[in-house]
């Protein structure tokens, strides 16, 4: 019993991290109806970040943690806005596979930038928030998983505001109904698109550190694997829906961790894309997305 | 005989010509023009599947990754017993090189078959996800399967790949995807692409099509995998990775999707670029990675696709 509840708070606290990055996918594909590729660079960026802003500033104390972590949440809105700016916007209302194409591109020029300017070689993570485990008889939780669990939560309570109690909120949610009717009514797409992917940007900054934490080896190509499990948490619980991903992330991770744990650990890699495989096949929606019928 | 005919017979007496004279070409070049062959064999046969079906599938590594294990485990389990300990006469390695060859084709197809049945119900990016999980899947499994060397791959494939086998299989590969298409049958193929619900109304069975199309890429792709490993004489599950589909995806979109020749253009040209771009070896991938989105923004329609306006979606 203490076993399954410890990997429970494992999975729980992978699956909160995949939530984010999986909410940055799901916005996108709201407002654009397209998958956003480099987002898991953008993620890998926000990591980087946090290191580099980690040897300047002290380790181990709250508020160094809190300004790393709003650092590349901010530095990773502003290179999720010009990533819009420069490689997007010109394709938007093209075919989509072209809008896939460009995304593929940039996201293998983030990869192997970073490859260059970054070096290939992992990088060790500093431990940027003070560390501790708590133990409650055989089951051990770090702070960390509290501070992932705790960040994540805020987090998406954050977005949720903003997305259903603010001006721009609502304009996201009208764009993402009918881009045109939006604009007929005054909405401006161009800033609602840039708010979009900023915001997302920013969730998959704060993935990158949190992830870190719990995972203190990082390179160039450590965005790849969690990106791509996002994406299909952003597809369990229903492409465009925030509420989804949240849940699609947090029961992948779980699932995840559990497989881990067992005998078929080395298959873990392979469970997502069944996962993904078994949802589109049966339910393409999603867990609590609307089905729709394609009109001709 | 009809040309095409002719064309097929024509190709397979340059290609024995060439192989002839091989041992007078440079070994590096002799390498680069059989990379690029691979890559041929593999963007033609994709370029059935996303261009003149108008699918889009993000799996043709995982299909060139079945055919290169089951080629290579023929060649290196069956070979030896087969052939003997003495490693038989040029002609029986010739025979053994083919039959594993087609045996690594018949083996992708088959894969192709169960994968595209239940995916291809779907279209455009969920098909493509589902194509990646499955190229994925392959992988991991491959990667758990102790028998085919688990994540170390497999090692000491015979080098059976000749110049001779890599040209003749483009030439096959050329050949059965252009006359497929350009067939009575194979218009189907195009009218799934144009306009899948007209198709249906004429009574066009379209999903029956895409099958077809997908099996018989991933056939191809199944020979190119065989031959890359009895080229590179060791495989391992992480050369057959999404990146690699991504690879073929991107010589199909710059050849202009559905349009072999541009295609084969694009083929020779993004196996060429990271070779031209050696000197400069740290940044030719950013290079290359630019250069893709530029195109995307500058030419949607393809590099190759000179069919002036007519633009496709």
């Amino acid at each position: 019993m203490s076993e399954f509840l410890q990997q429970l708070i494992n999975g729980l606290s992978l699956g909160a991290i995949y939530a984010l990055i999986a909410l940055g996918y799901t916005m996108v594909y709201g407002v654009l109806r397209f998958i956003n590729f480099a987002h898991s660079d953008v993620f890998m960026v926000g990591s980087f970040i946090g290191y580099y802003l980690g040897k300047i500033i002290p380790e181990n104390t709250i508020w160094g943690g809190l300004v790393i972590l709003l650092g590349a949440m901010l530095g990773c809105a502003l290179l999720g806005m010009l990533i819009e700016r420069l490689a997007y916007r010109r394709l938007r209302g093209g075919p989509t596979l072209n809008v896939l194409i460009t995304a593929i591109g940039v996201s293998l020029l983030l990869e192997y930038s970073g490859q260059v300017f970054f070096g290939a070689t992992p990088r060790t993570f500093p431990s940027v928030f003070p560390s501790a485990n708590f133990s409650f008889g055989s089951l051990v939780i770090s702070s960390n998983q509290i501070i992932v669990i705790v960040v994540a939560a805020l987090l998406m309570v954050a977005l949720q505001l903003i997305v259903y109690r603010t001006k721009i909120g609502t304009a996201m949610r009208a764009v993402s109904l009918n881009p045109k009717a939006a604009q007929l009514v005054g909405v401006n797409n161009d800033v609602v698109i840039s708010f979009t992917f900023g915001l997302g940007s920013a969730l998959a900054g704060a993935g990158g550190i949190l992830y870190a934490l719990n995972y203190p080896s990082i390179d160039p190509l450590m965005g790849v694997m969690p990106g791509l499990k996002a994406f299909v948490a952003a597809v369990l619980g229903g492409i465009g829906n925030i509420p989804g991903a949240a849940l699609g992330g947090l029961l992948l991770g779980t699932v995840e961790t559990f497989v881990n744990g067992s005998q078929w650990s080395t298959y873990k890699d392979a469970i997502a894309f069944a996962i993904l495989i078994i949802i589109l096949l049966f339910r393409p929606a999603g867990l609590l997305g609307k089905f729709t019928v394609e009109k001709v | 005989m009809p040309r095409p005919h002719l064309y097929l017979l024509a190709a397979l007496v340059a290609a024995a010509g060439l192989s002839h004279f091989s041992d007078r070409i440079d070994p590096y070049h002799l390498d680069v023009l059989t990379g690029i062959g691979i890559n041929i064999i593999l963007a033609v046969s994709l370029n059935l599947v996303n261009g003149y079906t108008g699918q889009f599938s993000l799996g043709h590594a995982g299909f060139m990754s079945v055919g290169a294990y089951l080629a290579a485990a023929v060649s290196l389990f069956l070979g030896p017993k087969i052939l003997g300990e003495a490693g038989g006469t040029a002609l029986q390695q010739g025979f053994m090189f083919l039959a594993a060859l087609v045996a690594g084709g018949l083996g992708a197809a088959f894969a192709g078959l169960v994968v595209g049945v239940p995916s291809l119900r779907l279209k455009g990016d969920y098909l493509a996800l589902v194509t990646l999980g499955f190229g994925e899947i392959i992988r991991v499994i491959f990667q758990n399967v102790e028998f085919l060397g688990g994540a170390l791959g497999l090692n000491g494939i015979p080098a059976y790949t000749s110049i001779f086998w890599v040209l003749a299989f483009v030439a096959l590969a050329v050949f059965v995807v252009t006359c497929l298409v350009n067939s009575t049958y194979g218009r189907g193929f195009l009218a799934t692409h144009d306009d899948e619900i007209a198709s249906e109304a004429v009574g066009l069975n379209t999903t029956r099509y895409k099958i077809v199309a997908f099996v018989i890429g991933a056939f191809f792709a199944g020979t190119a995998g065989g031959l890359y490993g009895h080229f590179k004489m060791t495989i391992t599950p992480t050369g057959f990775d999404f990146t690699k589909s991504i690879e073929i995806v991107v010589m199909v979109i710059m050849g202009g999707m559905g349009n072999t020749l541009g295609v084969i253009l694009a083929a020779v040209l993004l196996t060429l670029l990271p070779e031209l771009l050696r000197p400069i070896a740290e940044y030719r991938m950013i290079l290359y990675s630019l250069l893709l989105i530029i195109l995307m923004l500058a030419r949607p329609q393809g590099l190759f696709n000179f069919k002036l306006g007519k633009a496709k979606s």
